[in-house]
């Protein structure tokens, strides 16, 4: 299989991954316990009111209808109305959504520069105490849960030292700026940025330090480092210019993975530090019964691991021309 | 019942003998690495802790076993709320003024269960579907991968959450929710091993004498692949167990079975994590403790199934 068959074929496969995953979002938020409009009933409706309100949520129409129906939704990016909040969902999940990559975007670049270059000198000094020491320091953060983790830098650097708040994405009070730099550059943004930041640097830290050191251990081996060497090339130029560049290959594929599955871990730790995303929105919206919320964000962060895994396949195929497309 | 014999047992006597040396070459893979060893002796730890943690009757002797729980989880201490460390509560107490070494002790036995069971029945399920996909090829296959990718699509946490928040929060439906995507790689993993085995000669004299499927598939394909599943179980148990805290520390978990995410749970709740450090440290110790030690054990299983990684050394 050529290399266009095999990107149209992984194309479908993306579409019916998509369709899947919406399908099973359909039925999983109906089977939600508690009825969407027991929140209201509260509020002293007549049983005619209520019927209304199921007939406008068109709860009352046969399966299939409300199916065709959610799909259109979906597809044209109407959430419906937050039932706590009261406002269109999607005006609701796009600014957790920025804030939530603003938080795990940040983690991950700290995470990748740090793995890659440990791992690199990792892979160098094989059998030294370094390379010993720094496997079981990288098990120990990779066997701590992220909100563990959290809970140990709030202790040390927020309550004990009192260096970083504890919680929230900027003091209360503080000025919202209106441009992106304004909102995301300030150095009170950052203060807040900093713990839940590094909490997710030392959990994903692991994966490409452990990755980079085992492909670097591999090339390390090959004929072409021999003859750098042999060359007379001072030590370091061979370490970053040669074995390092090309042990990165494999690290592209895992970070793209990554990406996708920090966003599980974004609704531990935006939890921890109060950050105002869409993980910590997600699990007030499941425990309050406002499903309309909570699918909404439970979607995107579908779509965003369905999406980078796509990613992650084609970037692997594109910069390894040696894989065969089975 | 099998019995425990310490002497030396004579190679005729047969099956015990045989079953003695099978887990002596297996242990051997632990000698001479300290991780490997350092992650065996803290599991046995905590499955002693697990299983004696709470006092056991046995009827018929009259005997009872004490517990390891200095106190009732549940009981209220005379003294106070939210004490700190004394030699009654050698870990202090909750704001409900309960013993939190008993609560960390008795939290020890729902890690074990969730642990061993979400990984057993996550890698059952990896493993058959990595088997049947590729021995069988074809429109099999495709559809078992097709699956496969589905459920790789399906972010852990927020799948758990929404699960268990509509079928209950029960340990089992923790567990159920944790199988359901843990199984995935597992799958993965033996499919690409088992297509390897598939071509080899061993194979194709079995198909020669006329095996069934499900025999060439259980009886000559699977040990072959055995190894690589105990690897994956033993990662497996370390997922289980961090995604059971964390759906527990964001307030999901059974309500009827105190685990350590739980406890932190109450920490975060009671408004308690600035003070009692003595109450939220201990379980998440414990958890980073445990995941430890069988990662540490994956470690070592990992250098048996690659052996090219002991070369390196």
């Amino acid at each position: 299989m050529g290399l266009r068959a095999y990107v149209a074929r992984r194309i479908l496969q993306l579409i019916v991954t998509f369709w899947a995953f919406f399908t099973l979002l359909f039925v999983l938020f109906r089977m939600m316990p508690g009825d969407p409009t027991s929140m209201f009933i509260m509020d002293g409706m007549t049983p005619e009111q209520r019927e209304q309100r199921i007939a406008e949520l068109g709860l009352d129409q046969p399966l299939y209808v409300q199916y065709v129906e959610y799909a259109r939704q979906l597809l044209t990016g109407d959430f419906g109305q937050s039932f706590i909040y009261r406002d269109p969902v999607i005006d609701i999940i796009v600014v957790r959504f920025m804030n939530t990559i603003v938080l795990m975007g940040t983690a991950l670049v700290i995470a990748y520069l740090i793995g890659i270059t440990f791992g690199a000198i990792m892979g160098w000094w094989r059998d030294s105490r370094f390379e010993r020491g720094g496997i079981v320091v990288t098990l120990i953060a990779r066997s701590s849960p992220e909100f563990w983790v959290g809970i140990v830098l709030l202790s040390v650097f927020a309550f004990w030292l009192g260096w970083f708040p504890s919680s929230g994405m900027r003091t209360t009070g503080g000025e919202l700026g209106g441009g992106f730099v304004a909102r995301y550059g300030s150095a009170d943004f950052l203060r807040h940025l900093f713990l839940p930041a590094l909490t997710g640097a030392i959990v994903y830290l692991a994966t490409p330090t452990l990755l980079m050191r085992s492909t670097m251990l591999d090339v390390l081996n090959a004929d072409f480092i021999e003859i750098k060497k042999a060359e007379g090339l001072p030590e370091r130029t061979v370490l970053y210019k040669h074995a390092a560049r090309n042990s990165i290959l494999p690290i592209v594929t895992v970070m793209a993975i990554a990406t996708g599955a920090a966003m599980g871990g974004s609704v531990v730790i935006e939890t921890v530090f109060n950050w105002p995303g869409m993980g910590r929105e997600m699990v007030n919206a499941v425990n309050n019964n406002d499903y309309p919320l909570a699918m909404a964000a439970f979607f995107l962060m579908g779509s965003v691991v369905i999406i980078m895994n796509f990613i992650a396949d084609l970037t692997y195929v594109y910069l390894d021309p040696r894989v065969e497309y089975e | 019942m099998s019995t425990e014999r310490t002497s030396p047992i004579d190679s005729a006597t047969g099956a015990v003998g045989d079953g003695l040396d099978y887990v002596r070459t297996k242990l051997e893979v632990f000698e001479g690495d300290r991780l490997g060893q350092i992650g065996l002796a803290i599991l046995v730890t905590f499955l002693l802790i697990g299983i004696f943690a709470r006092p056991y009757t046995i009827e018929f002797l009259d005997l009872t076993i004490p517990g390891l729980t200095p106190h009732d989880p549940g009981e209220r201490a005379v003294g106070g709320r939210l004490e700190s460390p004394s030699a009654d509560h050698p870990l202090g107490t909750t704001d409900m003024g309960r013993d939190v070494l008993s609560q960390l002790i008795a939290g020890t036995r729902v890690t074990l269960i969730v642990g061993s069971l979400a990984a057993f029945m996550a890698v059952f399920i990896g493993t058959n579907v990595g088997l049947v996909s590729a021995y069988f090829g074809g429109w099999v296959d495709d559809v078992l991968m097709r699956i496969t990718d589905i459920v790789y699509g399906v972010p852990f946490l927020p799948f758990a959450i929404v699960l268990v928040a509509i079928l209950g929060s029960s340990l089992v439906n923790i567990i159920v929710a944790i199988v359901l995507i843990l199984w995935r790689s597992t799958a993965r993993v033996i499919r690409s091993q088992v297509l390897s085995h598939k071509q080899r000669p061993y194979v194709e004299s079995a198909q020669a004498i006329g095996a069934s499927h499900t025999r060439i598939m259980y009886r000559h394909i699977l040990p072959n692949v055995l190894p690589l599943t105990f690897l994956y179980a033993a990662f497996a148990v370390g997922w289980a167990v961090i995604a059971e805290a964390s759906l527990s520390f964001l307030g999901f978990g059974d309500p009827n079975m105190l685990s350590w995410g739980e406890m932190i749970y109450n920490v975060y709740t009671a408004n308690a994590i600035r003070e009692a450090w003595w109450w939220v440290f201990p379980p998440g110790i414990a958890i980073m403790l445990f995941v430890m030690s069988v990662f540490f054990i994956g470690r070592t299983l990992e250098e048996v199934v690659n052996p090219e990684l002991r070369h390196q050394k």
